[in-house]
């Protein structure tokens, strides 16, 4: 039952667009989605190394600049040089996004891990900060407060079959929705692999784990580079999705809103930032209907204080536990020598 | 050279009230073990109860102070009490996680409760400044920097002048050895947060009159009390206070030498280098940063 | 006869001494231990047995004196350097990743000898799905030694003491050592688990381990050693088999003494 769940999930979601008509509802869905690519990659610092790392807003919003200059082209003078660029495609800002935000993540990386801890958190959100400061006063380049405007949406195909231009939501509800499966298999290989469980091991017991090999400093950054390509990634489709950017991209409240999906759902479980994404994506639509932006983020922050009162795991966790005894038998199988190792 | 002086004296000015920010965070930090996340929504509430007690009661200007402060102090102590108290020896991620959360509730609140629109305070004091030689400032803000720096004294003199802060330091250095010595540390938690948040209300309070409330004032306080506490080292209060002087130096110069859209910026990247070159805070080589 | 003369000693201690200002802890030990032999280090409470362990492992350096393992002099190495040598130590309190199931401790454990590739592991391709498969094994094979397998699927930290212990081992073994240093790892234990324990010890002499023990437990002792080695006051009083040792009146003294002490 639980190696057909995914499976369940993904044919559910694969059906959406087909009966869901209300462009809203599927608008809300992309939405959600981008956020829970984003929160996926914060669980990869937050849970599995557990690195509690606030600046994760900065990757997503040097994605989504990165793309959207790509595509729209810029001329900035740096030191007296003129630099231009011709737009590119939208595609090609995505691999750029997401490749400048992974190298922003080994850089940070290299930095804010030489510090645990409190001092960790703080350089983390200090490094958000400076990048919303610079997207806020270079002007020339980001248009400053008067945001990017009209990025152009994103185009799949080549040259000799043809191209599909993304303008109507249901088409990006299903790239989104790719983005998400590709993702979660990239991070279940990675956990289960020895790279991942290096991870763990460091957030386990950081002491141990240096005396049975494992380089702290590697496989923190690893994570980090990791994180910040995917949540790089995930700011791409928001920027030509939305096709309008501005420095309130990098707003804390949306590193907030990452980590809140994060612990809710289960910190360091795959399905963890799925349910978790799931719940704070749709949770507006239908909280808007009875109270204002205020009062949803009232709620919001007495629930994140809530959860880690109540339910300090996550929601993933707890279920798992409840249908425990059920899903024990079944992995036990799993764990057995000859099985265990062809899985 | 004239206009070096001037910004001197500006930096001054603002480094009294980066100081109160300052102490208060370390204060909290180092006694408590706790990244204080709300303690800009308290400098902000700080400001608007400023506003409620001068405009909206319209009580006299000074009183007013006070009774912003003793509100700072009653709000930290009621979020240690109810939020902190049973989570005292867990981890600090799970602090720091409540603690957004209570910053998240605070500042929605505080919107909620006087709207986006930001207000304003009169104050007593002339618009015209003061003129000393190549340097001028305004009458307000050196109201702002004398009462800061009573203020620092005058925690300065409780922590290591009195029996309380006798307390609180032997809670700073091992809280388990001082609750045997008959110490009650959990009273002393709950004060430490109530003296740490009454200090950022103060610089609230303060500031209100000097530039305008609005509900997220605190944030960018709450970064740059970060930006002074590293500098000084985390629990250190010698530091914050020097930190909290560097700071404003710092983005005076900063603004006025690089870029104004950069002022905020300085305390950021202030940090980054900290940490790139002494984790433990400079402290007393401030020359190293400037 | 000094180990440095013995072309068989796999470890060697010369003229270690070590000197914490002006309390010596040890002075001028020297002993070594064969390849395939088990080795006890005894004596009473605070004769040094932890210090002489903490130095061989590379945990502490001594004030004068070497240590060698296998002709490599471990001066001024770090323990993960040391373990890499093959040289392995167990903690004396349990030292575990509490949270996370038996089975991913000794996965942890074998981390070194994995061959997976970054790119191979995210791509899910044939070789690394074929070295997940192998360490996979390797931990069980490790699990089956230390005889733990049957509790794979639990938490670390929800075991009994003494198969917590037995883990401990589990996750030493995963090192591969060619020597094991064994930091009284029956102390806490009930007559069952001792019992266990030593079964398991057997098991990895049997495959030609090296063990270096230091051990309160007499009788577990005298029953499993090939030599013991007695430290009284930071030095050595006496170098045999367990039949020797009961016999020497020096060692008897110095335990009729200590017993003496604590009446």
């Amino acid at each position: 039952m639980n190696r057909f769940l995914p499976l369940i999930v993904l044919a559910f979601f694969v059906s959406v667009p087909l009966w869901l008509t209300d462009q809203y509802y599927l608008h809300t869905l992309v939405v959600c989605g981008i956020f829970m690519l984003a929160a996926m990659s914060l669980n990869l610092l937050l849970g599995y190394t557990g690195q509690l790392s606030l600046g994760h807003v900065a990757f997503f919003g040097i994605g989504a600049y990165v793309s959207a200059l790509t595509s729209l082209g810029f001329s900035v003078s740096i030191f007296g040089y003129q630099i231009t660029h011709d737009p590119w495609p939208p595609v090609v800002g995505v691999v750029l996004g997401g490749a400048v935000a992974g190298l922003c993540g080994y850089l940070i990386g290299k930095l804010a891990f030489r510090v645990r801890g409190a001092y960790f958190v703080i350089v983390t959100v200090s490094f958000a900060e400076v990048i919303r400061l610079i997207s806020l006063n270079w002007i020339e380049l980001t248009n400053g407060p008067l945001a990017l405007p009209g990025i152009p949406p994103l185009t799949l195909g080549f040259e000799p079959i043809g191209y599909l231009t993304l303008w109507d939501k249901a088409a990006n509800f299903y790239v989104v929705l790719t983005f998400i499966v590709v993702t979660y298999i990239i991070i279940k290989r990675l956990i289960d692999s020895p790279y991942g469980r290096a991870m763990i091991a460091l957030r386990e017991n950081e002491t141990l784990a240096t005396s049975v090999g494992i380089s702290v400093t590697r496989y923190l950054v690893l994570a980090a580079v990791f994180a910040g390509t995917i949540a790089g990634v995930s700011g791409t489709l928001y920027a030509h999705y939305i096709q309008i950017i501005d420095p309130a991209i990098f707003m804390f409240l949306n590193t907030v809103t990452m980590v809140i999906m994060v612990i809710t759902g289960g910190k360091g479980t795959l399905a963890g930032p799925v349910v978790g994404g799931l719940i704070f994506g749709i949770a507006p639509v239908i909280l808007r209907k009875y109270v204002g932006p205020e009062v949803q983020w009232i709620l919001y922050g007495s629930l994140m204080i809530l959860i880690v009162f109540v339910l300090p795991e996550g929601i993933v966790p707890a279920i798992e536990r409840w249908f425990g005894r059920a899903s024990a038998k079944n992995s036990e199988l799993a764990l057995e020598p000859g099985k265990g190792a062809r899985s | 050279m004239d206009q070096l002086l001037q910004h001197l004296a500006n930096a001054v000015i603002v480094g009294g009230t980066y100081a109160l920010l300052g102490i208060g965070l370390t204060l909290i930090f180092g006694i408590m073990r706790i990244v204080n996340f709300t303690h800009g929504e308290l400098y902000a509430f700080g400001g608007y109860m400023m506003y409620f007690f001068a405009v909206v009661l319209g009580m006299n200007f000074y009183m007013s102070i006070a009774f912003a402060i003793c509100a700072g102090m009653l709000l930290g102590a009621a979020i240690e009490f109810l939020l902190l108290r049973s989570k005292r020896g867990a981890d600090i991620d799970t602090t720091m996680l409540i603690m957004i959360g209570a910053w998240i509730v605070l500042q929605n609140t505080e919107h909620l409760a006087w709207g986006s629109i930001a207000k304003s305070i009169d104050s007593p004091f002339a618009i015209e400044p003061v003129t000393m030689g190549p340097i001028s400032l305004s009458r307000i803000r050196i109201f702002v920097l004398i009462v800061a720096v009573a203020l620092i004294v005058a925690t300065y003199v409780l922590i290591n002048r009195t029996k309380l802060g006798k307390a609180m330091r032997a809670t700073f250095q091992d809280s388990s050895t001082a609750a045997l010595m008959g110490i009650n540390t959990s009273a002393i938690y709950t004060i430490t947060f109530g003296l740490g948040s009454a200090l950022a209300a103060a610089a609230g309070a303060l500031l209100g009159p000097v530039f305008v409330v609005t509900p997220t004032m605190g944030d960018l306080a709450s970064l740059k009390a970060f930006a002074i506490v590293i500098l000084g080292g985390l629990g250190n209060i010698t530091g914050a206070v020097f930190g909290g002087f560097i700071l404003a130096f710092v983005e005076e110069m900063g603004a006025s030498y690089i870029s104004s859209g950069y002022r905020d910026a300085m305390g950021f990247l202030i940090i980054i280098v900290v940490l790139l070159f002494r984790p433990t805070g400079l402290f007393a080589r401030s020359e190293r940063v400037g | 006869m000094t180990a440095a003369q013995n072309p068989n000693a796999i470890l060697a201690v010369e003229n270690v001494a070590m000197h914490f200002g002006g309390l010596i802890a040890i002075s001028d030990m020297n002993f070594h231990v064969n390849e395939g032999e088990l080795v006890s280090l005894i004596g009473p409470n605070g004769a040094g047995k932890t210090t002489a362990f903490n130095i061989i492992t590379g945990f502490q350096r001594p004030t004068k004196g070497r240590v060698t393992f296998r002709g490599t002099s471990l001066g001024g190495l770090k323990p993960h350097q040391v373990t890499a040598l093959g040289l392995v130590r167990t903690f004396q309190r349990t030292n575990l990743f509490d949270k996370i199931s038996v089975f991913e401790n000794v996965l942890i454990g074998l981390h070194r000898k994995t061959s997976a590739r970054l790119l191979g592991t995210l791509l899910s391709l044939p070789r690394e799905r074929k070295a997940e498969a192998e360490l996979r094994d390797q931990a069980w094979e490790i699990l089956r030694l230390v005889g733990i397998e049957h509790q794979a699927k639990e938490r670390a930290a929800s075991l009994p003491y003494g198969d917590q212990r037995l883990l401990g081992v589990a996750l030493a073994l995963a090192a591969q050592p060619s020597a094991l240093l064994l930091d009284e790892p029956v102390s806490g234990m009930n007559a069952t688990e001792t019992g266990r324990f030593i079964e398991l010890v057997n098991k990895l002499r049997a495959r030609g381990t090296t063990i270096l023990l230091v051990e309160h437990d007499m009788p577990m002792v005298m029953g499993i050693s090939d030599r013991i080695v007695v430290l009284n006051y930071g030095r050595i009083i006496a170098n045999g088999t367990p039949k020797e040792i009961q016999n020497d009146p020096d060692v008897i003294q110095a335990y009729l003494g200590q017993g003496v002490k604590h009446a």
